[in-house]
């Protein structure tokens, strides 16, 4: 494995709870990965709240807690809150270095820190080494020499700069180079994008800046709007307010055609879409446009990579989809896309949402690459309905990755009923197998998110959607009435196990 | 941009986006996201809700009715139309038969993009027109 970050330290931790051998490398000289060092104005955007009425030791508390890692023993989960210090419930980014810090230690994660991975080929596995990873060793060149694996796993973050081959533009500082917030003090600033990164820097330097302009092609989206993670998160909507309010913040969909240097500041050539130009001087010029996946040589081994952060294409499990036997966690797993059931992308860009990503690729890993078998839980029929209705009510899993991860149960006619966990949604629809049901919470972007029921009878799958509630409570007597005879149909033949 | 300059270059060649000029084909390449599929994965599943409208890149797709292959989709056509104009479930699977890289508008926002650009309206539904009539070809 690559990296430090969450997502590595989960993979790593749940890995070695399932008994599978394996190295960690990193460049960092310690763990957290790209909180280090960002965000730039060193808070986090995810929350985790302190007080919820349930234990912070329960599965359950994860739902509210975005910020820390998972682990099976009580001692080592919810690391976050019992370290902020209780002014918000979004962390400052050196409490979040801290939380990592201490769940890395306390769990005994080893990470050879300092360990630059340089380059990648690919050998014929020995004879008899069990022909994983298509048949192939991956070995990896790296400053501390080589290492050599059947599976190799990135999780090495979606943060090394990109800036658009926009002419003038390499010359401009990143969202990476900010300076200290006072050396803005008075100045024209103009920043070129219009997402969080460009509205963080917008809102720290309110107080700072003289004028502000924030211009990108596309129209500026806020989550509160889409009701999921895309768009711009409220904690930096008020450049936005003061641009509607004509508050001096000015916000413009055009492109960016020319940043042309002028003595110490710049002047900055920008066209809409009606093909209006329109030049404007700013003393500093920000570029806030993003982040790619810095895969190296990856792609020549035939990784296809998509899109303007060029994730790599991925499998329901965070494969490559075009080179097996190369996997990814951490936020690079936002490309396996899943279902996007009504254009919702999953949450696995985002630490609440990767950190399970993990956890179900730990498993499936050490059972089809290790020989690991994990046992499922054997399930009452009586017991299944009031069972499921409490994971899509309180399951963090379900909760924080909608459409995506799936709590599966077989219903098997010779094994009985089976609880095979969480599960890529995307895989159960596509893989096929015997008779299960598959329940997921979703969300339309519209109103609030609510339960979802696949039923897999005789290889084919029917969906089964249920009503939202207004206090997110799918336990009641409908809820149960409903799921009942929903299931109905399957359950006759797996209730009775041999 | 340069993925993006290339998404307009490719979609300049694309019929239903004839008409558009050039800044109007780099709104539609920021406005769609683009995504990747590996061969032999389904992009649109039969009878399951929350689709979108697509168009590809680059690659080939089957339509897939109840496990039969209909026919193939290539760079230019697109899918998905019909259950976002409808507001119901696809009739038919969509399955990467190579690795397919395509455009994505989620259903929720086809009617204002196609409202907004009443020239690729005009050539979808000449499309549809085309579609129909083979069916109709078929049938008789």
């Amino acid at each position: 494995m690559v990296g430090s970050g969450p997502g590595g330290l989960q993979l790593s931790y749940s890995l070695s709870r399932l008994g599978v051998d394996h190295a960690v490398l990193s460049d960092d000289p310690a763990p957290g990965g790209m909180f280090r060092r960002w965000p730039v104005f060193q808070r986090m955007l995810s929350w985790t709240k302190p007080f919820t009425g349930i234990a912070r030791t329960s599965r359950a508390y994860e739902r509210y807690d975005w910020n820390s890692l998972l682990a099976d023993e009580e001692l080592h989960r919810a690391v976050m809150p019992a370290l902020m210090d209780g002014t918000s419930y979004f962390p400052s980014r050196p409490e979040m270095q801290k939380g990592l810090e201490t769940f890395a230690e306390r769990t005994g994660i080893r990470v050879r820190h300092g360990c630059r991975w340089e380059s990648t080929t690919v050998i014929p596995s020995p004879a008899g080494a069990g022909g994983q990873g298509g048949g192939d060793d991956f070995v990896l060149a790296t400053s501390d020499g080589e290492y050599r694996a059947p599976v190799v796993v990135f999780a090495v973050g979606v943060a090394q700069p990109f800036r658009p081959p926009t002419p003038g533009l390499e010359q401009v500082p990143h969202y990476g180079d900010f300076r200290p917030v006072e050396t803005y003090k008075d100045r024209r600033v103009f920043i070129v994008g219009k997402q969080n990164s460009g509205f963080e820097i917008a809102t720290g330097l309110l107080p700072w800046a003289r004028q502000l302009i924030l211009a990108s092609p596309s129209p500026t989206k806020l989550s509160v709007n889409t009701r999921t993670l895309v768009g711009v998160r409220a904690r930096y909507v008020q450049p936005y307010e003061d641009a509607a309010l004509a508050g001096g913040v000015i916000i413009l969909d055009t492109t960016i055609e020319e940043v042309i240097k002028d003595g110490a500041g710049y002047r900055v050539r920008t066209r809409d879409t009606a093909g209006r130009e329109l030049t404007m001087p700013a003393d500093d010029v920000i570029a806030a446009t993003g982040f790619v996946t810095p895969l190296r040589d990856l792609p020549a081994l035939g990784v296809a990579t998509f899109g303007q952060s060029r994730l790599p294409a991925q499998t329901p499990f965070w494969e490559s989809a075009t080179r097996p036997g190369i996997f990814f966690a951490g936020t690079i797993t936002q490309g396996a896309g899943g279902l996007k059931k009504h254009g919702i992308p999953s949450n696995s860009g985002a630490v609440q949402g990767y950190r399970y990503n993990a956890r179900v690729l730990a498993r499936h890993l050490a059972e089809t690459k290790f020989g690991v078998a994990a046992s499922r839980e054997r399930l009452d029929a009586a017991a299944l309905v009031p069972y499921l209705l409490d994971q899509v009510s309180n399951g963090p899993e379900l909760w924080h990755q909608r459409s995506y991860l799936a709590r599966v149960i077989n219903l098997d006619r010779d094994n009985g009923i089976t609880n095979e966990g969480i599960v890529p949604l995307q895989y159960f629809l596509d893989s096929g197998g015997g008779d299960a049901v598959a329940a997921t919470l979703e969300s339309n972007g519209q109103g609030n998110p609510y339960p979802v029921v696949y039923i897999r009878k005789d290889g084919s799958v029917t969906e089964h959607a249920m009503a939202p509630d207004p206090l997110l409570d799918f336990t009641g007597r409908d809820y149960q009435d409903e799921l009942r005879k929903v299931l109905e149909t399957v359950l006759s033949g797996a209730a009775s196990p041999a | 941009m340069a993925v993006r300059d290339d998404i307009v270059n490719t979609i300049a060649a694309f019929s239903l986006f004839a008409d558009l000029t050039g800044p109007q084909l780099e709104e539609v390449a920021h406005l769609f996201d683009e995504s990747f599929f590996g061969q032999g994965e389904r992009i649109l599943r039969q009878g399951v809700s929350g689709s979108g409208f697509y168009i590809i890149l680059e690659g080939t797709a089957a339509i897939r009715v109840d496990n039969v292959d209909r026919s193939t989709l290539k760079a230019g056509d697109y899918f998905g139309e019909i259950s976002c104009l409808l507001g119901e479930v696809p009739v038919a699977d969509i399955v990467a038969e190579t690795p397919l890289r395509c455009l994505v508008l989620p259903a929720a926002q086809l009617e204002g993009f196609l409202t907004a650009h009443p020239r690729v309206m005009y050539r979808l539904l000449q499309g549809e027109a085309r579609k129909l009539k083979n069916t109709t070809k078929w049938l008789s």
